[in-house]
């Protein structure tokens, strides 16, 4: 499903070249629910920011879905993320400026979808993370647990592939991020999603079918 | 989509109340003075109260002789000589008017003093003018060849020397120690009717100006009506016949002696724009046009760069939502798109506001007596001439900010 192959990311200014991933060579099949792990700074985001095209690497290739992203027009990669991947940030990053329920529809925005498909398609996501009562609210209204439940229902709502998870309970205390991790396993379990997810805590590492470890931009395991 | 961008476009407006404050603010004044100027100078060019054949008009006032070898020139209006042996002998035309140019005098009335404006005019001006007559009629030309001493005056004058409403026609009015019989009361006009405003009319056989005497220049203008508007041309080529055959007289002034003259027939706005280029033989309708759309967008682009700066301003507070929106799908045309349809709502806004401005401002100019008659009007000319700069005044400022904001890195955006 997923395969990058020699990737190096390297960030310079004029006096510093910093190496934030070195070398990495990594996998994921169709299903799987990998977490990857590592100290702060050791290129966790930065490795995820590049399997969702989110970010290009210095070097080597990236492959999804059998096929080459490197070097693809600005158009195809929205076009890609838009029908293959789905993210969930620590912090949520929704658009307080909407209520939820135009929040999820987000992706089904940029697909050719008419507005009472995306109600629909929204209302079922939503129902999924048990938020269907908060439509109308607007982000600031909710707690955090919730926001993280409308960010799922809006990476789930266009049914991707893969979806993207960028330390999810981070900003949650540990019972609201058993929930939230909940619903990651029945998306992985019942709909067959595949899902990666970065995050610092063990405990949900050890939910996931495998770690990936990286110190200092490698992978040690 | 448009929805959807229409939603965070208000969104964003009442987050950021102070902001579009000060964006509507600068185009709605920049907008309302554009479209207070627009009726202005539609005012001034297009046929109104009391010349409504002005657009089927030609006119001739100004005539410029030059002595090409001493690098002099002459120009002026021209005579009512000129009118009469040149412009009368024109076959194709309906009717030709000769009105002079106006002067001032001081009338009195128990010891109150009433500073009016005047005119010598042919009987046919009446013809080519359509004025509303309140009270009696115009002079003839019996009248004219009677040497009548009569006068038509407006309502303003009739107000101050006879009485508000008061009837007038057949009253005395002294005028320069002359008595006139008022023949007729009309309707006044406003002083932009350059041609043919005035407060008191008279026929030119009352001119205490040697009106006989030939000259090319002197203080008349003609106004020449044709049958219809496809004789117009066929009105200007037999004038410039008639203008080639004119002989250039030396009048024995060593410093100047004219050997090129130009005098032309035409439409009232090119009568006026042919002055500027100095030359006389081009009309000037382009450089004219260059120089007032140049002074608009001018006048346009600094609101327009001060706009450009505030939505700098908000991109970057939006950076966050930008990266958002392009994790999720959006590609970075859409977004510029979505930029630009935001700037083009808020700038549209910013239209209607300075519709209802200049509304009133209008309202106040015609109701006011700052410019005497005058009638401003909001027609749908200057409103599509409002909406097409609030679309301009859109795009002008959102489409930079768009672009920079397109090209923002998804990364970059969502770390803000």
């Amino acid at each position: 499903m997923i395969h990058l192959k020699n990737i190096e990311k390297v960030y310079r200014t004029a006096t510093v070249e910093t190496v934030a991933l070195n070398n990495i060579n990594l996998s994921v099949e169709k299903g799987e629910f990998v977490s990857i792990m590592g100290p702060s700074g050791c290129g966790k985001s930065t490795l995820l920011n590049i399997i969702g095209l989110l970010d290009e690497p210095s070097k080597g290739k990236v492959e999804i879905g059998g096929k080459y992203t490197n070097g693809l027009p600005d158009s195809q990669l929205a076009h890609f993320r838009n029908q293959t991947l789905g993210f969930i940030f620590q912090s949520f990053h929704l658009i307080n400026d909407l209520p939820v329920l135009d929040n999820v529809e987000l992706p089904l925005l940029y697909r050719k979808v008419s507005s009472s498909e995306r109600r629909r398609l929204a209302s079922e996501a939503l129902e999924k993370v048990g938020l269907s009562n908060r439509m109308k609210h607007y982000p600031n209204q909710l707690s955090g647990g919730q926001k993280q439940r409308v960010a799922i229902a809006r990476a789930i709502v266009g049914q991707p592939q893969i979806i993207l998870a960028d330390e999810p309970t981070g900003n949650l205390d540990s019972n609201m991020g058993n929930e939230i991790m909940d619903i990651l396993t029945t998306l992985n379990q019942r709909d067959k999603a595949t899902i990666i997810m970065v995050t610092h805590d063990e405990n949900m590492a050890k939910r996931t079918h495998r770690l990936i470890r990286l110190f200092d931009g490698s992978q040690v395991s | 989509m448009l929805l959807n961008y229409l939603k965070i476009t208000l969104a964003v407006l009442q987050r950021r109340k102070f902001f579009t404050f000060i964006s509507l603010f600068g185009i709605s004044l920049t907008l309302t003075i554009l479209v207070v100027a627009t009726a202005f100078i539609d005012h001034l060019i297009a046929a109104g109260y009391p010349e409504i054949n002005r657009d089927r008009s030609l006119y001739i006032w100004n005539i410029k002789q030059k002595d090409t070898k001493n690098d002099g020139q002459s120009s002026g209006p021209i005579s009512f000589s000129f009118i009469n042996t040149y412009v009368r002998s024109l076959k194709t035309p309906a009717k030709i008017a000769a009105v002079s140019m106006p002067s001032t005098i001081n009338i009195y009335l128990n010891n109150h003093k009433l500073n009016v404006r005047y005119r010598y005019t042919d009987s046919n001006f009446w013809d080519v003018t359509s004025f509303d007559f309140l009270e009696g009629k115009n002079y003839t030309e019996q009248n004219i060849a009677n040497n009548d001493y009569v006068v038509v005056i407006n309502d303003y004058v009739r107000d101050e020397y006879v009485g508000k409403g008061q009837p007038a026609v057949g009253k005395m009015i002294e005028i320069d120690n002359v008595n006139y019989r008022i023949i007729g009361v009309v309707r006044g006009c406003p002083i932009t009717r350059i041609h043919v405003s005035s407060d008191l009319y008279f026929p030119y056989n009352t001119s205490k100006a040697d009106l006989k005497k030939v000259d090319l220049r002197g203080n008349f203008a003609a106004i020449i009506l044709p049958n219809n508007l496809s004789d117009i041309p066929k009105i200007q080529t037999e004038f410039n016949v008639v203008a080639s055959k004119i002989k250039l007289t030396d009048k024995g002034d060593k410093w100047f002696k004219p050997d090129k003259l130009f005098v032309s027939a035409d439409s009232y706005i090119t009568s006026f724009t042919r002055q500027f280029k100095g030359d006389g033989e081009d009309d000037g309708v382009g450089y004219f046009f260059t120089i007032v759309l140049g002074i608009a967008l001018l006048f346009m682009s600094l609101p327009a760069i001060n706009l450009v700066n505030i939505n700098m301003s908000r991109i970057m507070e939006r950076a966050s939502e930008i990266g958002i929106r392009k994790a999720f799908g959006a590609s970075s045309k859409t977004l510029a798109m979505q930029f630009v349809i935001e700037n083009i709502v808020l700038t549209l806004i910013g239209g209607v506001i300075a519709v209802f401005l200049s509304l009133g401002v209008i309202y106040y100019l015609n109701n006011s007596n700052l410019i005497a008659y005058i009638d401003l009007s909001f027609n749908w000319k200057v409103f599509s001439i409002a909406i097409f700069v609030s679309l301009l005044f859109g795009l002008l400022s959102g489409v930079y900010p768009a672009w920079r904001m397109s090209k923002l890195q998804v990364v970059e955006a969502l770390k803000n």
